[in-house]
């Protein structure tokens, strides 16, 4: 269970989040759905950890455990995964050792078993062949020359692969046509299970008539301030955010 | 940033963890005074059994490296260097051994310890590296070399360079200072007066060389320079593929090598030369470390030879080198394929040049330099099309990446051209680690420094692709590992 607590945070001088309240219990999917500038992709960032926000106050905890005292490579271990906004090109890493090497890293980290490269190519070759996409989608140096559907596809092929218990999707379905689109939500839709829960923030209504959320909440000027049921997207999508963040 | 300031943080906490390869080995040795004269060279020669003509050779190269200055072009610095303080032969004490049992044990102890298998039944029991055959350098002597017999069966002649010039002298006398004059420079003016050893090759016409050919260098002794010479022939049709690799104990003074390597193809013979250079590269405060002056050049003497030179350098305070290729014969090909990694306060100014001279010649350079820490990492590469190369072309790419923002990379590239018909292409790109691919990766899982080897090595992998199998895995651990201390 993902649970955040009066989170407030800061990029400089500029307070985003103003304290957010949110738990998102395992099994769940919740939507975050909110105007530019909400601080939707910020909440993402601190919660996965990336450098240049300060946390000045509140927490948040996956399974029981202070992510926000972690590194982001031990929130990963502890089941957490980021899929990017915009996913990071890799010049001469090779997808399959890339992800192969990230897996391993987790697995280490939890005391499980290394796999060697045939027993992942293995577990590779069946995901991609669950999702749909390409062969050679694996021998491709990371995200390089990909289109931005294919980064995307990529970002959910590695979901796949790592296997997390909790999955923050960034925007992923901006820029993605209705196939691209498709991909993304039957990935997420695969891994659904009693013990996986995903933040899936989004702009657009479209990406949750495919990816179905428990709940939706919008986010406006750093705090929660609506939360429904995906009827609530629905009514988004007719009236916009207006007249939402003086609420 | 800061989580590049991080990344050098982690990389200064795994330097402390040292150069692996900087022990120490006692063992009697014979050494000549310090400094340099007459005297000294007579000696070398004198200890060699060496030949008239090849005194006369070394005496010629002493009085022409006396007149000569030190280079001052590179982007290096450092304290003047006392050539008058440095031991110019070192070996271990007594007879030179006639095989393998007669090698001092603690020598054969050492190279296990670097993962050289000299014992031949051991490589050959062993997966490490079974196809092999290997030359120890010790300080200034050949200690051994390995799989002589089944070398010579193919007719191939893998010997150290003394026991050349005593049982192949013509060979020696036709090709030594015949690609690299002795007063090419002044580096190559001192080996040439005092070299010690070194490797010989000499695959005959149309033979491939059954196993790869390596070379081990190691500097032991203290204030003692290197000077080893290699001389690899491959004669019409020949091919071979030869693998050389240096380490050295850490040492609070700097200590020289300045080798020569000549390599020659005849028609249609094709030569791979590979280099793994790990000197003891210094301290984090740059205290220390090999002052690594070496002179390459291979000589594309015959139409469609092929000379190819990969090196992967991450050791050594201060590098010096420039591999070269002499485009002589009609359609012959020169390529030289480089990664140097530079951390602290290590100085790198490497390149190449390619001598366009026969007809539809070509070229090919990619470079790859690391910089991190307070280190200075340089490509300087020449190509030169010569006015009867019609139809010559050069492709060069130089790509540098930095770590943090205390080091630098500098690309100085000459392009000559007096041929209208040639065709010469240049690129170059500078980057950094990103802060968002660091992130990226460790959102994955990855630690941080397991992300910059990833990076790093990704950066480099069209170099450490034309590496032979065996080399390309350690060349792959190095720069994690020099990353981790050093990548830079």
């Amino acid at each position: 269970m993902l649970d955040i607590n009066n989170l407030t945070a800061k990029i400089g001088d500029k307070e985003i989040l103003r304290g957010v309240n949110l738990t998102v219990p395992d099994g769940e999917i919740h939507a975050i759905m909110g105007p530019n500038g909400a601080g939707k992709s910020t909440l993402s960032y601190v919660l996965s950890g990336r450098e240049g926000y300060e946390v000045t106050g509140g927490s948040a905890t996956y399974n029981g455990q202070d992510l926000l005292a972690m590194e982001p490579e031990q929130r990963a271990a502890a089941g957490v995964f980021l899929a990017f906004q915009y996913p990071v090109e890799l010049p001469g890493v090779g997808n399959a050792n890339f992800i192969r090497t990230a897996l391993n890293s987790i697995r280490r980290a939890r005391g499980e078993a290394e796999l060697d490269a045939v027993a992942f190519l293995k577990l590779a070759r069946a995901a991609i062949k669950n999702l749909s996409m390409p062969d050679d989608m694996l021998k491709r140096n990371v995200n390089v020359g990909f289109s931005g559907g294919e980064k995307k596809r990529n970002e959910v092929l590695q979901m796949a692969l790592l296997n997390p218990g909790l999955a923050i999707l960034d925007e992923t379905d901006s820029g993605l046509d209705i196939d691209a689109l498709k991909i993304v939500a039957d990935g997420v839709n695969a891994l659904r299970s009693p013990t996986f829960s995903a933040l899936v923030i989004t702009h657009y209504q479209r990406l949750l008539d495919h990816i179905v959320p428990d709940y939706v909440h919008v986010l406006a000027a750093g705090r929660i301030v609506r939360s429904g049921g995906p009827e609530l997207a629905l009514e988004l999508e007719a009236h916009g955010y207006a007249g939402l963040e003086a609420a | 940033m800061a989580a590049v300031t991080e990344t050098l943080e982690t990389v200064d906490a795994l330097a402390a963890q040292k150069y692996k390869y900087g022990f120490e080995t006692n063992i009697a040795m014979d050494e000549f005074p310090k400094g340099l004269n007459e005297n000294i060279v007579k000696l070398i020669s004198a200890k060699k059994n060496e030949p008239e003509w090849l005194l006369a050779w070394r005496l010629k190269a002493y009085a022409l490296w006396r007149s000569m200055e030190e280079p001052d072009w590179a982007r290096i610095k450092h304290p003047p260097i006392d050539y008058e303080n440095l031991y110019y032969y070192a070996a271990p004490s007594g007879p030179e051994p006639k095989s393998l049992d007669e090698v001092d044990p603690e020598l054969i102890k050492m190279y296990d310890k670097l993962g050289i298998p000299l014992n031949e039944r051991a490589a050959l029991a062993g997966v490490d590296s079974p196809n092999v055959a290997v030359d120890a350098v010790f300080d200034s002597v050949s200690v051994a070399t390995t799989f002589r017999e089944t070398l010579s069966k193919a007719g191939v002649i893998f010997c150290p360079i003394s026991e050349a010039v005593r049982e192949h002298p013509d060979l020696v006398k036709e090709y030594l200072g015949s690609v690299v004059s002795i007063g090419d420079n002044y580096f190559s003016a001192l080996n040439s007066a005092v070299f010690s050893d070194g490797s010989f090759v000499y695959i005959p016409k149309g033979v491939r060389c059954p196993m790869e050919l390596s070379t081990y260098f190691r500097i032991n002794a203290r204030n003692t320079g290197q000077f080893e010479r290699t001389l690899i022939i491959a004669a019409e049709g020949a091919s071979v593929s030869y693998l050389e690799g240096c380490t050295a104990p850490m040492r609070d003074e700097n200590q020289l090598h300045a080798a020569v390597v000549e390599l020659v193809a005849l028609d249609d013979a094709k030569i791979k030369y590979s280099t793994v250079q790990n000197w003891y590269p210094g301290d984090a405060e740059g205290k220390g470390g090999i002052y690594n002056f070496v002179t390459k050049r291979g000589n594309c003497k015959g139409k469609n030879s092929k000379i190819s030179w990969t090196q992967v350098e991450t050791g050594s305070a201060i590098t010096w080198k420039y591999p070269s290729c002499i485009l002589k014969g009609d359609n012959s090909v020169g390529e030289f394929y480089s990664v140097a990694l530079t951390h602290n306060y290590q100085q790198a100014d490497t390149g190449t040049k390619m001598i366009h001279i026969g007809k539809n010649t070509t070229s090919t350079i990619i470079s790859k330099g690391i910089s991190a820490g307070h280190s200075n990492n340089t490509y300087r590469g020449l190509v030169k099309i010569l006015p009867g190369a019609s139809g010559a072309r050069n492709f060069t790419q130089c790509d540098s990446l930095l770590i943090g923002d205390q080091c630098g990379a500098h690309t100085v590239p000459y392009i000559e051209s007096r041929n209208m018909s040639a065709k010469v292409e240049h690129e170059a790109t500078t980057s950094k680690i990103a802060e968002d691919q660091l992130f990226y990766c460790r959102s994955r899982g990855l630690s941080e420094e397991d992300a910059v080897g990833l990076i790093v090595n990704g950066f480099c992998k069209d170099v450490l692709k034309e590496l032979p199998m065996e080399f390309a895995v350690e060349a792959q651990k190095l720069l994690a590992v020099s990353l981790e201390g050093s990548v830079g």
